[in-house]
C-alpha cells in the first residue's frame, strides 16, 4: 500500500515536471471540462434532485412535533445538501460516472501502445493526457456541486409541496433562515478536493494498467473503489479542519 | 547508424536479454528475427528508449542515448518514428489528425504547411482518400498503412516497425514490406523492423540479426541465411514446410 502511495505521488511528479506547453495544455483542458461536463450534467441534475426531494420527505417524516415549525424541514434539507448532500454524493457519483470513464480511457491508450507512441515522439504522455483531466476536473466539478446544490434544493420544494408535506412558504421561509454563505465556500473547496482526487487516482489506476482488456475493466473498479474510499476520507478531515 | 553495446535486460529475474551488441546500418532494411518471446521487441523498445536496459548503451549517429541527459533523449527522440504492432493509432482522431499530431506536437509549421505533409505522407502510404476516416473504420492494412505515414511526417531518421505484418494477409504484408523497405532507401533513413515472418526475411531482409533465447546468434543478410550453419537458425527457417521443400527444390536443382 505504502508502494503504491509513493508511485502515486512520483505519478502526480510526473505531471508537472517537462509539462508541454501551456496552449496544449489549455486546449485539451477546455475539451476534456466539456466532454466531462455534457457527459455528467444529466446524472448529477436527476441524482441531486431526487436526493432534494427524498430528504424532505424523510425529514418531514421524521418531524411530527407540533412544537417545531413546518419551515424547520427546509432549514435542515438546506443544510443536508449544502453540507453534505450536494459536495459529496455528486462527488461519489461522479467518481463513478467520470473516474471509470478516466481510467478506463487511459488504460485502453496504454494496453493498445497508444501512450508508448506518445513517449517515443518525445511527448511527455502523462502530462498530455493526464493533466488535461485533472484541470478539467478542477474546473467543472464545482459548477456541477453548485447545479446539484440548486436542483436539490427545487427537489425538496417540488416534493415538499407536491405530497403536501409543507406550504411553499414554510420551504421558502426554512431554506432562507440563519444562512450561513461560507457553508456555501466549504462546499466548493471540498468539491475542488474531492475532484482533484477522482481524477488523479483514477488517472493513476488507468496510466498504470498493464495486459488486456480485462485488466482495463478491472482499473476501471479499482479506480472508483479506491477514488470513493479517498473521498469519504477527505470529506470526514475537511470537516474536521474546515467547519 | 545504431549501435548497441552489450544490452542486458531481466524482468522479475526472468533475463530476457542477454548482452546483445550490434550494428544497425543507415538506409538498410535491419530486422531483429527470433521466434515468439526471444527479446525482439524488449531489444526494440530499450532501443527507442520505452524500456531501460539493465545493462548496456544505445548510440544513435554517435549520440549517446541511454542514460544520457534528457533534453538529449528527447531531441533524439524526435527523430524516431515507430510503427507499433496493432498500429497504434489514437482512437479519437481522425487518419487526417493522427497523421498530423506529431507535426503539431514537434515543429512550429504553419497549420496549411502541416496539412500539405499530411497529403504527402497520406499520398505517399497510398491512402489519398482516408484522411477524414476514424481508425475505427480501417482495415488492419491501413492502420499499419496510416501509422507509417504518422512514423514519417516529421522527416523521421530512425524507423522502428515491431511486427509490421502481424494480423495481415501474405499480399498485404508483403505490400507493407515493399513500402518499408522503399521509404527506407528514399529517405536513406535507419529502419530496424521486428520479425518473425520468413517473407519478410526474403523480401526485405537487408541487414539481420536471429536472435534466440535473449542472445544474438547469428548475424547475416537473406542472401546468406539459408545457408546458415546454426541450428537454431536452421530449426526457426525450416519449420515451414514451404521452405522445407524449397529447400528440396534447390537441392535437386543442384545435383
Amino acid at each position: 500500500m505504502l508502494h503504491n502511495f509513493g508511485q502515486y505521488l512520483l505519478f502526480l511528479k510526473t505531471l508537472v515536471t517537462r509539462a508541454e506547453s501551456l496552449k496544449i495544455i489549455f486546449k485539451r483542458t477546455i475539451d476534456e471540462a466539456i466532454l466531462i461536463g455534457t457527459n455528467s450534467v444529466f446524472i448529477v441534475a436527476l441524482v441531486s434532485t431526487f436526493i432534494g426531494a427524498v430528504s424532505t420527505v424523510q425529514v418531514s417524516y421524521n418531524m411530527v412535533n407540533a412544537l417545531i415549525p413546518r419551515s424547520t424541514i427546509g432549514f435542515i434539507v438546506r443544510e443536508m445538501v449544502i453540507l453534505e448532500l450536494a459536495p459529496t454524493i455528486t462527488s461519489i457519483v461522479l467518481a463513478g460516472k467520470v473516474g471509470s470513464s478516466i481510467a478506463g480511457g487511459l488504460g485502453t491508450m496504454k494496453i493498445t501502445e497508444q501512450v508508448d507512441a506518445l513517449e517515443v515522439m518525445g511527448v511527455n504522455s502523462v502530462s498530455y493526457l493526464v493533466l488535461p483531466k485533472i484541470l478539467a476536473s478542477l474546473l467543472v466539478f464545482p459548477m456541477l456541486v453548485v447545479i446539484a446544490m440548486f436542483l436539490g434544493l427545487l427537489g425538496g420544494y417540488v416534493a415538499g409541496t407536491a405530497t403536501g408535506e409543507l406550504t411553499a412558504q414554510e420551504y421558502i421561509t426554512g431554506i432562507r433562515i440563519d444562512f450561513i454563505p461560507y457553508n456555501v465556500v466549504f462546499a466548493l473547496i471540498k468539491s475542488v478536493i474531492f475532484s482533484f482526487l477522482i481524477s488523479s487516482i483514477s488517472s493513476f489506476r488507468g496510466y498504470n494498467t498493464s495486459g488486456g482488456a480485462l485488466e482495463v475493466g478491472a482499473a476501471s473498479t479499482t479506480a472508483v473503489t479506491q477514488s470513493v474510499i479517498a473521498v469519504l476520507i477527505a470529506d470526514f478531515i475537511s470537516a474536521q479542519l474546515l467547519l | 547508424m545504431i549501435e548497441i553495446h552489450n544490452i542486458h535486460k531481466s524482468f522479475d529475474g526472468k533475463k530476457v536479454l542477454d548482452g546483445i551488441s550490434g550494428v544497425f546500418e543507415t538506409g538498410k532494411t535491419n530486422l531483429l528475427l527470433g521466434a515468439s518471446g526471444t527479446g525482439k521487441s524488449v531489444l526494440l523498445k530499450c532501443i527507442v528508449g520505452l524500456v531501460k536496459p539493465d545493462i548496456g548503451s544505445v548510440t544513435f549517429d554517435g549520440t549517446y542515448f541511454t542514460n544520457n541527459k534528457l533534453d538529449i533523449r528527447q531531441e533524439i527522440r524526435r527523430k524516431i518514428g515507430m510503427l507499433f504492432q496493432g498500429s497504434a493509432l489514437f482512437d479519437s482522431m481522425t487518419v487526417e489528425e493522427n497523421v498530423e499530431f506529431p507535426l503539431k506536437m514537434l515543429s512550429h509549421m504553419p497549420k496549411s504547411e502541416r496539412m500539405d505533409r499530411v497529403n504527402f505522407c497520406l499520398q505517399r502510404v497510398g491512402l489519398e482518400n482516408a484522411n477524414k476516416k476514424m481508425p475505427s473504420e480501417l482495415s488492419g492494412g491501413m492502420k499499419k498503412r496510416v501509422g507509417i505515414a504518422r512514423a514519417i511526417a516529421p522527416n523521421c531518421t530512425y524507423l522502428f516497425c515491431d511486427e509490421p505484418n502481424s494480423g495481415l494477409d501474405p499480399l498485404t504484408a508483403l505490400k507493407i514490406d515493399a513500402l518499408i523497405a522503399e521509404i527506407t532507401e528514399e529517405y536513406n533513413i535507419t529502419t530496424i523492423v521486428v520479425t518473425h515472418d520468413m517473407n519478410s526475411v526474403i523480401e526485405i531482409g537487408e541487414k539481420i540479426m536471429f536472435l534466440y533465447e535473449g542472445k544474438k546468434i547469428w548475424e547475416g543478410s537473406r542472401d546468406n541465411i539459408l545457408d546458415a550453419e546454426v541450428p537454431e537458425l536452421k530449426e526457426f527457417i525450416f519449420a515451414n514446410r514451404l521452405m522445407r521443400d524449397a529447400k528440396k527444390v534447390e537441392k535437386g536443382a543442384a545435383k
